[in-house]
């Protein structure tokens, strides 16, 4: 790079490259990912340990709300899907395309998070709230935990899908932000199986 | 370029529906499964399988730099040193509900 090109475009050309040579705002994503994992962990090991060590642990959960678990499933990983389409329309510079993927994913963030208030509020219904024994303590932390993560992720891809048609972002916050679109499907694939499934065990 | 997004929608779809198949697998076995002993360590298997899948294909850790996967294992080793360090308290639990009475 020349005098004349460094007085005009700075600096930031020759430091574009980050240590590792990973590019730091994915690699801070990582690290996001990783410290919530364990948080994630720890919740579910603590839920995991108390439901195996007690004997007269509560089944709110009768054989016909597998029909809802399911489609909460589904849905979260078909809108893991749709952000890949997202992810990769943006990278091909199909702006058009990536924000109808954008708006897919959003649209079934928003579905899986109705169901999991209607699934709540069936509970509460039934008279079991976060106050009412271990099982309400741990099945809402855990459950709203990754509720607040789905709700705030369908806050973040509005805001990066807004930013990125106006041109303020590049594909590259897409890809960050479907990193953790991602890992929030990955952390319902451990809660479906410790908190809803082992209650149809006898 | 369209056609790029149809390819990879295309591409990752086998992914896509092994984790479904295996989800259903999890949710048969809850049913055919009486013991909680026997069924919990089989789900969580068919959990972490379900997660390595997601991992490497639909966060894409299989393409990415080796040097990135690398950077994350220390990590990672950390972040699991320092939980450790919260093991102590949750042993309490044994003197607390609901062994306490």
């Amino acid at each position: 790079m020349s005098q004349t090109e460094m007085a005009v475009q700075g600096h930031g050309p020759m430091m574009e490259e980050s240590p590792y040579a990973i590019p730091s705002r994915k690699f801070t994503m990582w690290l996001f990912i990783i410290s919530d994992a364990v948080t994630f962990g720890a919740f579910l090991f603590s839920y995991g340990y108390l439901r195996v060590a007690t004997p007269n642990w509560v089944r709110p959960f009768e054989r016909g709300n597998v029909i809802n678990v399911i489609l909460m499933t589904v849905v979260l990983i078909t809108s893991s899907l749709t952000m890949l389409g997202a992810v990769d329309s943006a990278k091909a510079g199909d702006k058009g395309k990536a924000m109808r993927f954008l708006y897919s994913t959003m649209a079934l963030g928003a579905i899986f998070a109705l169901l999991h208030l209607r699934e709540w509020f069936e509970l509460f219904g039934r008279g079991i709230t976060i106050s009412s024994g271990l099982f309400g303590q741990t099945f809402f932390s855990i459950t709203g935990l990754h509720l607040l993560h789905v709700i705030s992720g369908v806050v973040a891809l509005f805001v990066v899908a807004m930013k990125f048609s106006r041109g303020k972002l590049t594909p590259s916050h897409v890809e960050t932000t479907g990193l953790y679109w991602h890992f929030v499907d990955l952390v319902w694939m451990f809660v479906v199986p410790l908190v809803y499934l082992t209650n149809f065990a006898h | 370029m369209s056609a790029s997004s149809g390819n990879v929608i295309a591409k990752y779809l086998p992914v896509y529906f092994v984790l479904i198949a295996i989800f259903l697998l999890e949710v048969f076995l809850a049913f055919r499964i009486d013991s909680t002993a026997t069924l919990v360590p089989i789900l969580l298997l068919l959990a972490g399988c379900s997660a390595a899948l997601g991992l490497m294909y639909f966060m894409h850790l299989a393409q990415e730099r080796r040097s990135l996967f690398l950077s994350l294992i220390p990590a990672t080793i950390f972040v699991l040193a320092m939980m450790n360090m919260f093991w102590g308290d949750s042993v309490r639990l044994l003197h607390m509900s609901p062994w306490a009475k």
